[in-house]
């Protein structure tokens, strides 16, 4: 890849005069040395992969194995069918899509990590939401896939994704962030707007610990991608509305790893802390631990 | 860089609930298998950090032992992996291991068939993605990424020359390259990281050289690779 940071990567995109999608996609071309079509199809197939588990997730039962968790996002689908949204059907229906998608993750069942499972709802929320809303063919959302895998590889390679290193902002804030980005790129808006998405989103999951209770991907997971999603869709309003980030995206970035790499170990997917050691918490860890003894014995 | 290419971000395809816990460890797990080469008889799993904290809720244990089985992050028998191995007469053991590892999610995994034996440290380091630490008592550096070689040798001059010399004649492109030796002129482990999928001939040639006692390729990058 030709460039490190979100700077680079805009910059780049002036110069040669392309999307941040479309230039991504020449650039993962280039590294794997396959053809642009064979990249392109490849990532097709994973954006076919989350529209089916956005269906899954709407239509079949996603109580996850624990009984935590599940059907959480088709509770959010009859508000929608109702008529009565606090957040109007937009948000609501991105918001249902990220949840419904993080659902069948928590069930065991088949999704794309984008840039984890644990924030694996927050990019088909926004994509699949919009993409029914706007009528955009496949073809222009795989482009919009190969912008926030950009954006994400920058994120990735100059702080960090996993919720064990980061804490959640580095799963969940990263995955707003990508899909923030994306969706600048999907409206039209400049690379320079996309990368000021990023750091409008990303300011405001810094410090989101990562705490689920029992230490699974359900609690407080799930929401988050359902929020993430909505959060998104408020960034790439702001940035296409000609909001800046102050702080520069790439410093931002920064700071998610100063933040990060001073989390305290409990803080950090360990279930050690947060809301996996509340009084709730460490009752629902309890009663987990007894029933799989149960069922490995 | 640790993330190689987009794919590492937007992807992998993946049974859940986690990638790092989940897809990260059945990729682990795959890497030991093909270093050792052939069903394990036993497995002997030391989980570290996060992993042995929050195994059982993530499901860490049934997806390292569905790598054991040589499975891709998107097989869905994946929850089911202990009956399976079960089957093939498998003997897991999971442990929590003690001391030190370089990464919060981290796994040490001994395995044995008969007089072979694969020892392998390694560590999920987000999105399913992976870092190999140790391979059977050598330091090695290698993501998993690409394909790669482990190239078991005697440390002695200009058996790397003649490995890279027979990758290059087949157009082999080398990615990344590490090497380490117990000690001079003893057992050294080369780990190569290739573009290119290296073909059984070619893998003939190399374990034909002189100094070179045995190969291993190894190949989790899923259904994308020839």
């Amino acid at each position: 890849m030709r460039f490190r940071t979100l700077a680079e990567l805009a910059e780049l995109c002036g110069r040669e005069n392309r999307t941040i999608g479309r230039l991504m996609l020449e650039e993962q071309a280039a590294e794997s040395g396959r053809p642009e079509e064979t990249e392109f199809a490849h990532m097709l197939s994973y954006y076919r992969v989350m529209k089916e588990a956005v269906r899954k997730g709407l239509t079949e039962n996603t109580t996850s194995r624990s009984g935590l968790t599940g059907l959480d996002a088709q509770r959010v689908m009859s508000r929608i069918k109702a008529g009565t949204t606090c957040a109007g059907d937009v948000a609501a229906t991105a918001m249902a899509y990220a949840l419904a998608v993080s659902e069948v993750n928590a069930s065991m069942g088949r999704i794309v990590a984008t840039p984890t499972a644990g924030s694996c709802g927050i990019i088909p929320g926004v994509f699949v939401s919009s993409q029914e809303r706007f009528g955009w063919d496949d073809e222009k959302m795989v482009y919009g896939l190969f912008c926030a895998g950009a954006i994400g590889y920058v994120i990735a390679n100059n702080s960090f994704v996993s919720g064990a290193e980061g804490g959640c902002q580095a799963e969940i804030g990263s995955a707003i962030a990508m899909a923030a980005g994306a969706a600048v790129e999907l409206h039209g808006g400049s690379p320079e707007q996309a990368v000021h998405a990023v750091g409008l989103a990303l300011k405001n999951t810094l410090g989101l610990i990562c705490d689920p209770v029992g230490g699974l991907v359900e609690v407080p997971c799930i929401v988050r991608n359902g929020f993430g999603a909505v959060t998104a869709l408020a960034a790439a309003d702001m940035a296409l509305s000609g909001v800046r980030s102050v702080i520069p995206s790439d410093e931002v970035v920064e700071v998610m790893y100063e933040v990060g790499s001073a989390m305290p170990e409990q803080h950090r997917e360990t279930a050690k802390g947060g809301l996996a050691q509340t009084p709730t918490g460490r009752a629902i860890m309890r009663r987990l631990r007894e029933t799989w003894q149960d069922r490995r014995e | 860089m640790r993330f190689k290419d987009v794919f590492s971000i937007i992807g992998p395809v993946m049974v859940g609930p986690s990638s790092s816990h989940t897809a990260g460890a059945v990729r682990i797990g795959r890497v030991a298998r093909q270093l050792l080469g052939r069903v394990p008889s036993e497995a002997d799993i030391a989980l570290y950090g996060s992993f042995a904290e929050t195994y059982r809720g993530h499901g860490t244990d049934v997806a390292l032992v569905a790598g054991l089985l040589d499975w891709s992050t998107e097989d869905m028998r994946i929850p089911r992996s202990l009956e399976f191995a079960a089957e093939v007469g498998m003997r897991v053991n999971i442990r929590r291991g003690a001391g030190t590892v370089p990464h919060p999610n981290t796994a040490l995994i001994r395995l044995q068939c008969g007089p072979h034996r694969a020892e392998v440290l390694a560590s999920s380091i987000g999105g399913g993605n992976i870092e190999v630490h140790r391979v059977n008592g050598f330091a090695v550096r290698c993501s998993a990424a690409y394909p790669a070689l482990f190239v078991s040798h005697r440390d002695v001059p200009g058996v790397i020359a003649a490995v890279t010399r027979l990758l290059s004649a087949e157009g082999v492109n080398i990615v990344s390259m590490s090497v380490d030796r117990k000690g001079r002129s003893g057992e050294a482990l080369s780990v190569i990281e290739t573009d290119e999928n290296v073909h059984d001939a070619l893998l003939a040639a190399l374990r034909a050289l002189p100094d070179v006692s045995e190969i291993r390729k190894i190949d989790v990058t899923g259904s994308r690779c020839a």
